[in-house]
């Protein structure tokens, strides 16, 4: 379990890169990504998640990209292939499936590049066996997630069902509310990840549609700052780019099932990834602003989510409010490292804890209640499914019903 | 990779093993004429090999390993399977990373290595078996070779699932009987090689590996023309003894026997005009500089 970190005065250490303060061939700087965002002034703009993915990887000095269509990611990979073309990138092509496409992002992590890439769905799915690949060869790819339905029927409408799947991959998972934690995590999310204590994969996730296709205001850092470059040779593992000297990599292939060496390789190896992903606290913490937010947390009612489902809950906290009911709101941010402590703190007076999800499987609250005491108070819903929205008010209804409310007047609740 | 990085640190150098040793003093690093005629007098990028006794596939290795061009710029990709086994024991960078993904995790590879090095010609050569190559991995096989990814890949044919036990592969002939195939295989060998010349490769060598000298050429050939053309394809034929009945000194005989007249390993190559064109000034190049060193060394 994690040790609260104070987050007062804390900046992360980032960059300490060669090329810091230089140009790159676009004009841009090359910054430490404290002064990006802490110091440097944002400006409001008005986009789609689409768009703001765009924008964010022109700041991100990513050297490969690959693309492959699906629903609702392929503007955004479309997009990306544009500023490739205007030179944002290094390299970019189309792969031939989501299988492919993660071989292919892995290739040029091995190779020494900061990759970034998107998929969603069933393209996850099918992209699954890569990422417990990526976390045990220690590569810190980027993958943003944009959740769809993975169900048959076919659906393409928004359903985070697939980040369950993601939850033991080894990964870091994010989860963003809106386009603005999106931009945030996409840039914040690199520097996290590729920190030589960390090194392991991540996956920024948004809800679909709600997220990639509709406009918000987001503040954008300037565009003539831009991320450090990757440092390869900061890696905890080697760069297969045959610049380092060639060593025999170990006495038996880990494959061999010969002997106890072999067993306690494989056991220290995956201890190692999760340690990894447990260091990486305290690097997100002072750049995201901890793992979770958190609003009147002492109330004896809590709604705890991540994703768009907190924008819904916000919503039906101000009307239960009308009807004089007090609710809490916990907005988790990281999935993985998940944050035990801080929701065993904040939940430590709350009655009822409510998890509202956009999936069947209530993952979220499965997690919230393996991690906390008197884990009843813990009620896993409303959930939604299938791209159905959540409208605030099925939120309202499902917490009255549950605490045998039927009208709104429980002024002393 | 600049060789004078292959170096011993003098105040480790007593604690580095052996094997380094002879790696930094008579390995072949940075010889252009390397070949398979070092083997036995210079250190072998091989250590040793974890598979079986008589196996022909780690004599496929050492002859791989000692062709390579410039092996202080070469980095592998392997799959998983008996070659996954021998990876860890070659001193060349490798990626083991999934099973069928070899050409997908080559292709990203070679674009950053070109990207990142951009004065410096890095090889990239992917080396799988015939499942990974044909089967699981086919769809990133032949799409690498459409996108004319320029890499080498190499795939050891043994005509079988030799790792997991000996099932039917793509690979297998027509009527063998194997695991997952009780009745017999029912349909005929994969034309790989055809399939490789008409996705894209522009060069493509058939063969097994019971001769030294032709492999060597073989892969020579398929590094250049990756390096200034296109995708490049060698099948090499490296039996499972231990799958197909046979005895630990029987691999050799059983190589010869498919590549004699009417055999399923009768040596041939597809190449493009470009890639002979290619071909044909290297081996001029390669006389005129080798004569001249001949010239100079008897001057002396």
């Amino acid at each position: 379990m994690n040790k609260q970190v104070e987050l007062k005065g804390k900046r992360i250490i980032a960059s300490n890169h060669v090329k810091l303060g230089q140009k790159n061939k676009k004009g841009q700087t090359y910054t430490d990504i404290n002064d990006i965002f802490f110091k440097a002034e944002q400006e409001p703009n008005f986009l789609t998640g689409s768009e703001v993915i765009k924008e964010a990887i022109k700041r991100c000095s990513v050297g490969t990209s690959v693309a492959y269509p699906i629903t609702p990611q392929s503007e955004a990979a479309a997009l990306i292939g544009e500023i490739y073309a205007e030179g944002y990138l290094d390299e970019y092509f189309r792969g031939e499936s989501e299988f492919a496409v993660m071989g292919q992002c892995a290739g040029a992590a091995f190779g020494g590049h900061r990759v970034f890439t998107t998929t969603a769905g069933p393209g996850t799915l099918r992209a699954m066996e890569n990422f417990p690949m990526w976390a045990g060869s220690r590569l810190p790819i980027q993958v943003c997630v944009t959740c769809r339905g993975i169900n048959s029927p076919l659906s393409i409408q928004p359903d985070t069902l697939e980040m369950h799947y993601l939850l033991e991959t080894g990964m870091l998972v994010w989860h963003a509310e809106t386009a603005q934690d999106l931009y945030d995590y996409i840039l914040k999310g690199f520097i996290v990840a590729e920190q030589p204590d960390v090194h392991i994969p991540i996956a920024v996730c948004c809800d679909g549609f709600f997220v990639t296709h509709t406009k918000d205001t987001v503040d954008l850092s300037p565009l003539d700052l831009c991320l450090t470059p990757y440092d390869p040779y900061k890696s905890p593992v080697t760069c297969m780019d045959m610049e380092s000297a060639p060593i025999r990599m170990m006495r038996d292939p880990f494959i061999m099932k010969s002997n106890y060496i072999n067993y306690s390789t494989h056991a220290s190896w995956q201890q190692e990834v999760k340690a990894a992903m447990e260091r990486s606290r305290k690097h997100t913490i002072p750049l995201i602003g901890g793992l979770i937010d958190e609003e009147n947390t002492d109330r004896e009612i809590l709604i705890v989510g991540s994703g768009t489902a907190v924008s819904q809950s916000r919503e039906a906290i101000r009307l239960l409010a009308e009807d004089g009911i007090k609710v809490g709101l916990v907005k988790i941010k990281t999935i993985r490292p998940f944050p035990y402590e801080e929701i065993k703190r904040v939940t430590k007076n709350a009655k009822h804890i409510f998890v509202p999800e956009f999936n069947i499987a209530g993952w979220l609250a499965r997690e919230i209640k393996s991690t906390i005491p008197d884990n009843e108070r813990v009620y896993c819903g409303p959930h939604v499914m299938g791209g159905m929205t959540m409208p605030s008010e099925v939120i309202v209804e499902e917490i009255k019903k549950h605490l045998g409310v039927e009208t709104g007047n429980l002024m002393d609740m | 990779m600049s060789k004078e990085k292959i170096v011993l640190c003098e105040d480790l150098a007593d604690i580095m093993p052996p094997e380094y040793h002879e790696l930094v003093e008579t390995a072949t690093f940075g010889n252009q004429d390397r070949g398979w005629k070092d083997i036995g007098s210079s250190k072998e990028l091989i250590e040793q090999h974890s598979l079986c006794a008589g196996c022909p596939e780690s004599i496929a290795f050492r002859y791989i390993l000692a062709s390579l061009p410039a092996p202080e710029d070469t980095v592998f990709v392997g799959s998983t399977g008996c070659t996954s086994l021998v990876f860890p024991h070659v001193a060349v960078h490798n990626i083991h990373s999934l099973f069928g993904n070899q050409n997908a995790i080559a292709s990203g590879l070679k674009r950053t290595l070109k990207s990142r090095f951009p004065d410096v010609e890095k090889d990239v050569v992917v080396l799988a078996g015939d499942g990974a190559t044909v089967d699981i991995g086919l769809d990133m096989t032949m799409q690498s070779w459409f996108r004319l990814e320029k890499f080498t890949t190499i795939c050891f044919d043994n005509e079988l699932y030799a790792n997991t036990g000996g099932q039917e592969s793509g690979l297998m002939q027509k009527g063998f009987v194997a695991k997952m195939a009780p009745k017999g295989k029912n349909f005929e060998k994969v034309r790989l090689a055809e399939i490789a010349r008409e996705a894209g490769c522009a060069y493509v060598a058939v063969l097994t590996v019971s001769k030294p000298n032709r492999v060597e050429q073989v892969i020579k050939n398929a590094i250049y023309v990756a390096r200034e053309i296109g995708p490049t394809f060698v099948q090499l034929y490296t039996p499972c003894i231990l799958e197909i009945g046979k005895q630990s000194m029987e691999g050799l005989d059983e190589m010869k026997d498919s590549e004699t007249i009417g055999g399923r390993f009768v040596q041939k190559e597809y190449i493009t005009e470009e890639a002979q064109k290619l071909l044909d000034s290297i081996k001029e190049e390669t006389k005129v500089r080798k004569k001249a060193a001949k010239a100079a060394a008897a001057a002396k």
